[in-house]
């Protein structure tokens, strides 16, 4: 076997593991991109409930005006944030709002009346349901997004990534649930 | 979880492997019949029924399972809580919505079923609902969410039909082969006796065959399901509370079949009182003890 044989099987080789490295990254950061257009939904879904809330509890509440106005505010603080895309942004104005819709919701405490009325606990019942489906989704994204950095810093991905430029993606994090590691598991 | 991802590769291996093995196999039976029987249309019934059974097992397994259990697509509005823990764990394991059903019945017990996430459904029975309270009840899900998206579900559905097909046939040959044997018996003893021999062997290594392939698919995703499940859920307490439950349950499932318990996230027998030393030993879940023990030695 000549010398130039040998360089060809290597060339080859190498060939198919760059091809497949390249392929393993651009699967995993398709993957983090859909899983955060699953937080976009419920995002979106949340902003859309709001409004009508807001309106539901004005009638009883009214001179409950800041508490109201805060919704509001923080509702089209995180419109902003969230067609920034920057994920750092909208984590801290997603978690300014669930602030607020709480003082909303402990209005209910004080104006009990607010309680009978359907549409109120309706949408207290869907918001509340959508918050959930936010954190499943961003668990996913999550998942996704370890996924991805993990190959970005393991040997010998790492390589292919760094000639490629790909990017480690921003965990999104969100009060109000801690973040446990992973479950580690030994058959 | 990119163990997992592998997994699924491997199911979906195994699926074709399976079917190519079944249509082989029945195509070989019915081969050495028509040999014997010196008539070639048995080979070419053997050869249709295994095309068509591949082809059904491959599109219908899925509602043939559901219907052996007696299972009914649940409404939203009437078992809203069950709908949103399926909704929100779909989001988190990344699986569109399957289908829900409701089977009848104070067991507690479910299973998921279908060809690939898309055309997926899960059933649980009035007795897991009523009996499980939130966080047990997401365990479960949890658990029947992973087997979607490992694909367990298509190589269980399958072998719903296959297995099921193959247990039928062992009993037709065995019958055939006995009354033949009679009726020739008067003028060709020694043919009618290998025949008969010859059945006798199909009747039996057919079950067991079918019995093996079951176990191989059931007992080792259970535990994997069950950790996957965790990881979903990140709460193994709950699978665990569940199968807790299930293990101190005693009410029998009424529609107990051969050929789907293996479908099941625990034995759907217990509770008869037939299990004998023999079908312990081709039983198709693993120990509820041990389950339990792994789901609460897992670190998180």
């Amino acid at each position: 076997m000549s010398t130039s044989f040998i360089l060809v099987i290597i060339l080859v080789v190498f060939g198919f593991f760059l091809a497949g490295a390249y392929n393993l990254l651009v699967r995993s950061k398709n993957r983090a991109k859909e899983a955060w257009a699953d937080i976009d939904v419920q995002l979106k879904r949340r902003y859309d409930l709001i409004p009508n809330l807001v309106e539901s509890v004005k009638g009883y509440a009214a001179h409950e005006r800041e508490v109201l106005e805060n919704v509001t505010k923080a509702r089209s603080a995180a419109i902003n944030a969230e067609q920034s895309g920057n994920v750092k942004e909208m984590a801290q104005a997603e978690n300014m709002l669930s602030g607020a819709l709480k003082s909303l919701f402990a209005l209910s405490e004080a104006y009990p009346q607010l309680r009978a009325v359907e549409s109120f606990t309706k949408l207290q019942d869907e918001l509340s349901d959508t918050e959930n489906k936010i954190q499943s989704a961003r668990r996913f994204y999550n998942t996704n997004v370890m996924n991805l950095n993990t190959q970005i810093e393991q040997f010998p991905t790492n390589f292919v990534a760094n000639i490629f430029g790909f990017k480690k993606e921003e965990f999104f994090e969100l009060e109000n649930e801690t973040e446990r590691e992973t479950v580690k598991v030994s058959f | 979880m990119a163990d997992l991802y592998s997994q699924k590769d491997s199911n979906i291996l195994k699926t074709w492997l399976l079917m190519t093995v079944f249509l082989v196999l029945i195509i070989l039976i019915g081969w050495l019949f028509g040999f014997i029987y010196n008539s070639p249309e048995i080979l070419y019934f053997a050869v249709s029924l295994s095309l068509f059974m591949n082809f059904f097992a491959y599109w219908y397994s899925d509602k043939v399972a559901l219907a052996m259990s007696g299972a009914k697509p649940a409404s939203r509005e009437a078992h809203l809580e069950l709908f949103r823990i399926v909704e929100n764990l779909s989001i988190t394991a990344g699986l569109p919505m399957p289908r829900v059903y409701v089977m009848p019945g104070g067991q507690i017990n479910a299973f998921a079923t279908g060809r690939n996430p898309k055309h997926a459904a899960v059933a649980v029975t009035e007795g897991a609902l009523m009996k499980l309270n939130k966080t047990e009840l997401e365990g479960v899900l949890a658990h029947e969410l992973s087997h979607i998206g490992n694909r367990d579900i298509l190589i269980s559905s399958v072998v719903v039909v296959l297995a099921g097909l193959i247990a039928i046939l062992a009993d037709w040959f065995l019958r055939a082969s006995i009354w033949g044997n009679f009726r020739e018996d008067s003028n060709n003893r020694q043919g009618g006796a290998v025949v008969l021999i010859l059945g006798i062997v199909v009747a039996i290594l057919a079950p067991l065959v079918a019995t093996v392939i079951r176990l191989a698919v059931s007992r080792k995703r259970e535990f994997l399901a069950d950790a996957s499940g965790a990881l979903l859920t990140r709460y193994p307490e709950g699978l665990a509370g569940a199968l807790e439950k299930i293990d101190g349950d005693e009410t029998p499932m009424r529609y107990a079949h051969n050929g789907t318990a293996h479908l099941f996230i625990s034995n759907p027998f217990k509770g008869k009182q037939k299990t004998s030393w023999f079908a312990r030993l081709f039983m198709t879940h693993p120990p509820v003890e041990e389950r339990i023990k792994i789901l609460r030695g897992m670190q998180i």
